[in-house]
């Protein structure tokens, strides 16, 4: 890992902490060894490595090839120390540490082999640092320093840094002797073709940490050593391939790893060093990996990943890492808008008169329609701060509850099925908890692509010996990929998550393999009693079920077998659960078998849903759904709203408020009419898009919040400029309940952050308001939320971050829930009885068309098709198996058209066998595809939650663009005219 | 499928609820269903079904819906409602 200096203030300033890299990893021993080492007593645990033992003292041993995040590799011989009593001079970094051992790392003799390592090094290196993208951010400069290298002896003969083969010292000599040429067989040229970062050979001196950075850090073993001795040298793929082309998925790790410039971001070519770092929070999926924002003045150099960060562990994904180029992009709007009707251009106007017309009209639509004929949409990217402030505005500005979240296309049958069964409305673990896993199982979700750096640390775990179980229709990349193979895969068909989750449950309870302790102890007897004798019918048998889902009954028994009998077993999903029309009943089935297995409560166990977006977690915990006040307490509660209700000084109703479906629904038929939607985009991520426009036709007032105009604009009358994460103070909370900072590294480039433009419009509307900073809104919530009692920006500047519940009984927070007991008590068996969906395959429409994305975009793309990201993914295309194609006439990059009873699209297809015949898949990040004008408004049966996993379809060859593409296209090129504000 | 009215949503919805808890233990079953539909439904969505009943024109709402249905309107508020957190 690269070491410059960062100015540090400690906590409470830049939120950093001491960013040493020690050199080799922390061992987990807790027995200890005491040693000296230059003098000096060192009590470290068993297996330190003298490298980290040194470091642990103050002692910087020179080092190239190690890193503290990747396992000793003692290759470069710069290490090396001297420990008396034993022969020759080990390398510290492979050496570990030993009772009583006496270490010396300064001696004549290492000092004289150390210069000579390095001069070897240097001799082969251009001597153009003045120059050089690394320049002041190079370890090999620093350890030349170190060193004391004075002389390089050696004169030029072969080498991998003079292209023109003229005995050159540095590239700019060699380019001024022959400006052209390229005469050294050994000169490889600069790889540029990753969008992000150059790979540029001459500069390597193949210490491999870039290597095994990619193989133990990130999982992909994208990259090798190739060639032997003076030919060896670091490749992406084959000899042909160069980065672009390779199996790289351009997580940054062995950027981050690379001690030269050999493999350098762009963006520090580009600008230069940074010379400040502050540590942020991702605003990407629901990891929420900690990133150092690093910076020169206010300009964004670079993202790099934060070795502190409790979630990430100093690791990161191509889009946290490279994909904030959106922030500065030149479709942001930075000026507000408004308009009489959708038919008219945007006006630029001020933010008074933006403000003073959007209150204006949403007070008139509620005195011509009533109190409850307008709403808000909290957004999961935005803070937990600001996602307070929106519900807030409904419930005490507005006047009703019409408040909710994107959360209720995603992830709400998880609260309600962790709600009734558990008692709570999130994952059971942290990240960290998969290290202390034996048996994985990964149901509807593909962490790879949605959550990839939780799916570096599975995939190290896997890699250890743990087992992995996937169900899922699609052959996602965890099934098999490089040194990870799933024990089994369960390639279900769409639609029959509870039987599959049922069956084996069956299997658990007929062959005995539940665990009666846990569940006499910590659960519902009789509850447990009636689910066993639901469970246990014939009906629910693998062999049962097998023609209804697709899934060989054997191999479902031996998932189940091994769930319950090899150790601690731990379930993480995703949307490929909830989103279904039983999608509430798939998440109880998960915690029936969770608690029948006894993997609850401890690490390495427990239920795990991979949130989406950055802030699902928080903008549920936050009371924006409309049942609910925040930290999840129904709003018929007297208690509970009185708690808000003398705060607020405002009376609050009782009954609850319209879930998104319903609004929309309700502007149909006319009795809604005004919505305030921050940072959503519902037109692109809803279901059933003609629906969705007309809902947001019908309505008088539509204020939309966002960075760009997304397609909701289109059909909005008021546009808020919004701020990027990079802009503002706040806190995300991500999929295992953790509470981490958002700080501002620059100023707001439309002004305002969220949360201020939140304020502005409330208190256009009466709010009286008075927040000057986010810290204060945290204030209130722990002031009204128990599960947040104890959260403070002063507590999170000291801890780092803190996972809820965080009060009196946990004062810095709950990595595991449900150690002693359930939040609701005892834990409940719910019978799991499998519903087949309405949405039936038959002759017009015969195949299943299942969505989701992929890694380089993410949800509708408005972020990261901004970004050179989308030169992975430029469009969405429709995954097809070879039989489904070949009867249809398609071939590989054909334009399909794509139909449903609820529209169509085209697209092109792609075939694979990663789908099983009868099923297609495709994502939804493109507007051009606009992939839910397919779905259907089927939904969950608890929840409302959009059943975008299961459509039926037909696919056939095309010519181009359906007719509602060609229209739609139009209509928002239309809606997208504005008018400059008058100078 | 698209192009539901709202009416026929909600008798849809009512039903996929009913559904629900008649998979579960005898006893409880209509009052789960008023229970559920007092937590998660806006009040014109329970007045709209309401309206229906009365008026023949939620025929097609399954017994256990339509008995949740009216529990919730003979008790009111006295139906219990629940968060996700129970």
């Amino acid at each position: 890992m690269k070491d410059f200096l960062i100015p540090f203030d400690g906590p409470g300033g830049t939120g950093l902490h001491d960013d040493t890299d020690m050199g080799t990893p922390a061992s987990t021993s807790t027995r200890t060894v005491t040693l000296r080492i230059d003098g000096f007593e060192v009590t470290v645990p068993e297996g330190t490595s003298v490298m980290r033992a040194s470091a642990e003292l103050g002692i910087e041993v020179p080092k190239l090839c190690a890193s503290d995040n990747i396992e000793a590799f003692g290759s470069c011989r710069l290490c090396v120390v001297e420990i008396e009593g034993r022969r020759g001079t080990p390398a510290s970094c492979t050496t570990p540490v030993a009772e009583g051992m006496v270490v010396h790392t300064q001696t004549s003799r290492i000092k004289k082999l150390r210069r000579g390592v390095m001069e070897l090094y240097i001799s082969d290196h251009p001597l153009d640092c003045l120059t050089c993208g690394a320049n002041g951010d190079c370890e090999l400069q620093d350890m030349a320093g170190a060193v004391g290298l004075r002389d390089v002896r050696y004169t030029p003969g072969d080498n991998h840094y003079d292209p023109s083969g003229t005995g050159a010292r540095s590239q700019a000599e060699a380019r001024l002797r022959d400006p052209v040429g390229i005469n050294n067989p050994q000169f490889l040229p600069k790889d540029d073709s990753n969008p992000y970062f150059t790979y540029d050979p001459s500069k390597c001196i193949v210490c491999s940490r870039c290597v095994r950075a990619c193989d133990e850090v990130q999982g992909t073993f994208a990259l090798t050593i190739e060639g032997r001795g003076f030919d060896s040298r670091v490749s992406a793929g084959m000899k042909l391939d160069d980065f672009m082309t390779s199996d790289c998925v351009s997580c940054g790790a062995c950027v981050q790893a690379c001690p030269t410039a050999t493999l350098q971001e762009k963006s520090v070519i580009e600008i230069g060093t940074p010379d400040r770092a502050v540590v942020t929070t991702c605003a990407y999926c629901g990891v929420g990996c900690s990133f150092k924002a690093e910076m020169r003045g206010d300009e964004l150099v670079r993202m790099t990943p934060y070795k502190h960060g409790k979630a990430n562990r100093g690791h990161s994904c191509v889009k946290g890492r490279f994909a904030y180029g959106y922030a500065a992009h030149q479709d942001r709007i930075l000026n507000p808008m408004i308009r009489d009707t959708i038919e008219e251009p945007w006006r630029e106007v001020s933010w008074e008169e933006a403000i003073s017309f959007a209150a204006t009209r949403m007070r008139g639509i509620q005195e011509q329609y009533g109190k409850k004929s307008i709403g808000v949409i909290t957004s999961s990217r935005c803070t937990n701060e600001e996602t307070y402030l929106v519900q807030k505005m409904a419930r005490a500005v507005f006047g009703n509850n019409n408040t909710d979240t994107c959360a209720r296309v995603c992830h709400s049958p998880t609260g309600y099925g962790l709600g009734q069964t558990y008692g709570t409305s999130a994952g059971t673990q942290d990240f960290d908890s998969v290290e202390d896993s034996d048996v994985v199982v990964v149901i509807g979700a593909n962490p790879t692509d949605g959550h990839p750096v939780f799916a570096s640390r599975l995939k190290k775990r896997l890699r250890a010996g743990a087992k992995l179980i996937v169900v899922d229709p699609r052959r996602i990349d965890l099934v098999k990929s490089p040194h990870v193979e799933a024990a089994h895969h369960l390639p279900l068909r769409p639609g029959t998550n509870v039987a599959v989750v049922t069956a084996m449950a069956h299997v658990i309870v007929t062959e005995g393999l539940y665990d009666e302790e846990f569940i006499r102890t910590r659960c519902d007897w009789e509850e447990f009693q009636d689910y066993v004798e639901f469970v246990a019918e014939e009906r629910h048998a693998p062999e049962a079920v097998e023609m209804l889902t697709g899934v060989p009954a054997e191999e479902l028994r031996k998932a189940a077998r091994l769930y319950a009998t090899g150790g601690n077993g731990a379930i993480y999903y995703g949307l490929g659960v909830t989103e279904h029309s039983q999608g509430s009943t798939t998440v109880i089935g998960i915690a029936n078998l969770a608690m029948l297995t006894g993997n609850i409560g401890r690490k390495g166990v427990g239920v795990n849903p991979l949130r989406g977006q950055n802030n699902v977690q928080g903008s549920c915990d936050m009371g924006s759904f409309p049942h609910e006040l925040p930290g999840y307490r129904h709003v018929s509660g007297s208690e509970v709203r009185e708690v808000f209700e003398s705060l607020w000084n405002v009376k609050l109703d009782h009954e609850p408020g319209l879930r998104i479906p319903n609004m929309l629904d309700a502007a149909v038929d006319g009795s809604f009419k005004g919505l305030y939607c921050q940072g959503e985009d519902i037109l692109q991520s809803d279901p059933d898009t003609k629906h969705v426009a007309a809902g947001l036709a019908a309505m008088d007032c539509v204020i939309v919040q966002d960075l760009f105009l997304n397609e909701t604009a289109n059909y909005a009358h008021v546009f808020l400029p919004g701020s990027t994460f990079l802009e503002k103070d706040g806190t995300f909370t991500n999929a295992e309940r953790r509470i981490n900072r958002v700080r501002r590294v620059m100023a707001p480039k439309n002004g305002y952050a969220d949360w201020e433009v939140t304020q502005l419009l409330a208190n256009a509307m009466g709010g009286g308001w008075t927040y000057t900073h986010p810290a204060q809104i945290m204030a209130e919530i722990a002031a009204t939320t128990p599960s947040f009692a104890n959260v403070s920006y002063e507590l999170l500047e000291e801890k780092g971050s803190v996972q809820w519940p965080c009060n009196d009984a946990s004062p810095e927070g709950t990595p595991l829930m449900h150690i002693d007991g359930f939040v609701r008590g005892r834990g409940r068996f719910i019978r799991t009885e499998y519903v087949a969906t309405d949405e039936k395959t038959g002759p017009r429409f015969p195949l299943l068309l299942t969505t989701g994305r992929i890694l380089s975009q993410y949800n509708v793309g408005a972020q990261t098709r901004r970004t050179e990201n989308s030169r992975w993914h430029e469009e969405d295309v429709l995954e097809i198996h070879p039989h489904d194609a070949e009867t249809r006439g398609v071939r590989d990059g054909d334009y399909v058209r794509l139909a449903s009873r609820s529209g169509e699209t085209s697209l092109r297809a792609e075939i694979t066998d990663r789908v099983s015949p009868g099923v297609v898949y495709t994502t939804f990040h493109h507007p051009t595809t606009q992939a839910n004008v397919i779905t259907t408004d089927f939904s969950d049966w608890a929840t409302n939650c959009p059943e975008y996993k299961v459509t039926a379809v037909q696919v056939s060859p095309s010519n181009g663009p359906s007719d509602w593409q060609r229209d739609y296209e139009a209509q928002a090129e239309q809606s997208r005219r504005i008018l400059p504000a008058a100078e | 499928m698209s192009s539901r009215t709202t009416d026929e949503k909600l008798v849809y919805m009512a039903n996929q609820i009913a559904t629900f808890f008649e998979s579960q233990a005898e006893g409880t079953r209509a009052q789960r269903v008023a229970e559920h539909l007092r937590s998660f439904w806006e009040p014109r969505m329970r007045d709209r079904l309401f309206e229906m009943m009365d008026r023949g024109e939620a025929d097609d709402l399954k017994p256990l819906a339509r008995k949740g249905a009216e529990i919730w309107r003979a008790h009111g508020q006295a139906v219990p409602a629940h968060s996700e957190e129970e």
